[in-house]
């Protein structure tokens, strides 16, 4: 449980996937513009994180580690990820409309979002259990969520403010992530402090 | 030889490399232009790994662009350029295990560049296997250019060494937070804007780019609704 929670505080505030990590950058910048489709975006690839590590991780661990196939982890890994979205785009589609009415233009845009892909491989390099793991996932997906919707504010300000004209639009953006970024350094250490 | 190498072909090669540089106008591969760009020898190592998969993907494509059938062509690039990174990682793991373990997760990430992608999409599908080849070599090049230079720069503010070797000791302190999370973001934002302002002074609207200029994605998009 302490562990549990651990990885999850971390994954959150001190690990975070786009700040620290520099995963998801392209949708960090594309969709961060609007509260409304920073927090879509933000749900779907939480979704997308969890499952694909719970399909990632059996399949790595039972399939291609008993018979030394580790090599083929990029290319399954890759496929897996491209199938399951696609099938929980058609399940969303059938089974719940107004859901897919609002996530599901950004669910191809995740397929390849390094984000997603980037888990289920920190996932098997860093050793953790199942269970772990979907927390790893969940944390960086939340992580994710948190970086983009307070950036869609910080975006908000930038839009109004006069900047130099070379400035405009992806530069100060990413001067602004820059400052976020060095904000998030803040809570270096503080996972450690908490639970050790 | 003549009939090989042709103007429109050279033509190809400097496109990619400085009129459409690919991180620094088209913004294209961010991920890995800021995230493994702390020193010189690691943006190096990372454009020559994405320069050799692009080189590979664009001439297999481009041979096979009749055989696949259109609406799978994205899977299939994804799985040709991903049997390329495996590739290129066992070959890394083998003789450079220093790079690799420099590079880690990145390398694996490679897949997903949207670069490559992008060109086999745009370009590689499209054009005979000499121009896709030109094209990746331009493009990776560009790539290469663009990650030298934020690496050479993070290293030369962070380390005060360039390629290993001390050079600002003497006259300047170091800082350190330019090989961190933020200075990745405020160099490549200040080196983005530098291009942006030359586009302008030569009296050019500058590219409009990132995810929504990546044709992959926007051809994605498409197909879902």
């Amino acid at each position: 449980m302490k562990e549990m929670a651990f990885i999850l505080t971390s994954m959150v505030l001190v690990d975070n996937l786009v700040l620290t990590k520099f995963l998801g950058i392209c949708p960090f910048l594309g969709v961060s513009k609007k509260m409304d489709s920073a927090l879509g975006m933000s749900y779907a690839v939480i979704a997308v994180m969890v499952l694909a590590t719970a399909a990632t991780w059996p399949i790595y661990n039972y399939l291609l580690a008993p018979f030394g196939l580790e090599y083929l982890e990029t290319i399954l890994f890759i496929l897996v990820i491209a199938a399951l979205v696609q099938m929980i785009e058609m399940g969303l589609k059938k089974y719940a409309p107004s859901l897919h009415k609002s996530l599901g233009v950004y669910l191809p845009l995740i397929t390849t979002n390094c984000a997603v892909l980037g888990i289920a491989i920190l996932n098997i390099d860093n050793g953790y259990s199942f269970v772990n793991s979907l927390v790893n996932a969940f944390g960086g997906g939340v992580g994710f969520l948190v970086a983009l919707v307070l950036f869609s504010g910080v975006r908000r300000q930038i839009e109004r403010s006069n900047i130099p004209l070379a400035f405009r639009g992806i530069p100060a953006t990413m001067i602004a992530a820059s400052i976020l970024a060095m904000a998030f350094m803040g809570f270096t250490g503080i996972v450690e402090g908490m639970f050790l | 030889m003549n009939n090989i190498i042709t103007k429109e072909r050279l033509d190809i090669v400097l496109n990619g490399v400085i009129k459409e540089n690919p991180v620094l106008v088209l913004l294209l591969g961010m991920c890995p232009s800021l995230a493994v760009t702390t020193n010189g020898v690691n943006g190096l190592g990372m454009g020559l790994s994405v320069l050799f998969v692009l080189c590979c993907s664009n001439v297999a494509v481009s041979l096979l662009k009749n055989f696949i059938p259109e609406q799978v062509r994205i899977p299939s690039y994804i799985v040709i350029i991903a049997s390329f990174v495996t590739i290129l990682g066992l070959f890394l793991k083998a003789y450079l295990p220093l790079l690799d373990k420099a590079l880690g997760i990145y390398i694996p990430l490679i897949v997903v560049n949207c670069i490559i992608l992008g060109r086999a999409e745009m370009f590689a599908s499209k054009r005979n296997v000499m121009d896709s080849f030109m094209d990746a070599i331009g493009m990776g090049f560009g790539f290469t250019l663009a990650l030298l230079i934020i690496g050479s720069i993070r290293e030369l503010l962070g380390a005060g060494t360039w390629f290993g070797l001390t050079v600002t000791a003497n006259f300047m302190e170091p800082m350190a937070i330019f090989m961190l999370a933020p200075g990745g973001f405020f160099v490549l934002g200040c080196l983005i804007a530098i291009v942006n302002g030359i586009t302008r002074y030569r009296g050019k609207q500058p590219e409009k780019a990132g995810c929504e200029g990546c044709s992959a994605c926007q051809g994605q998009t498409g197909e879902a609704e």
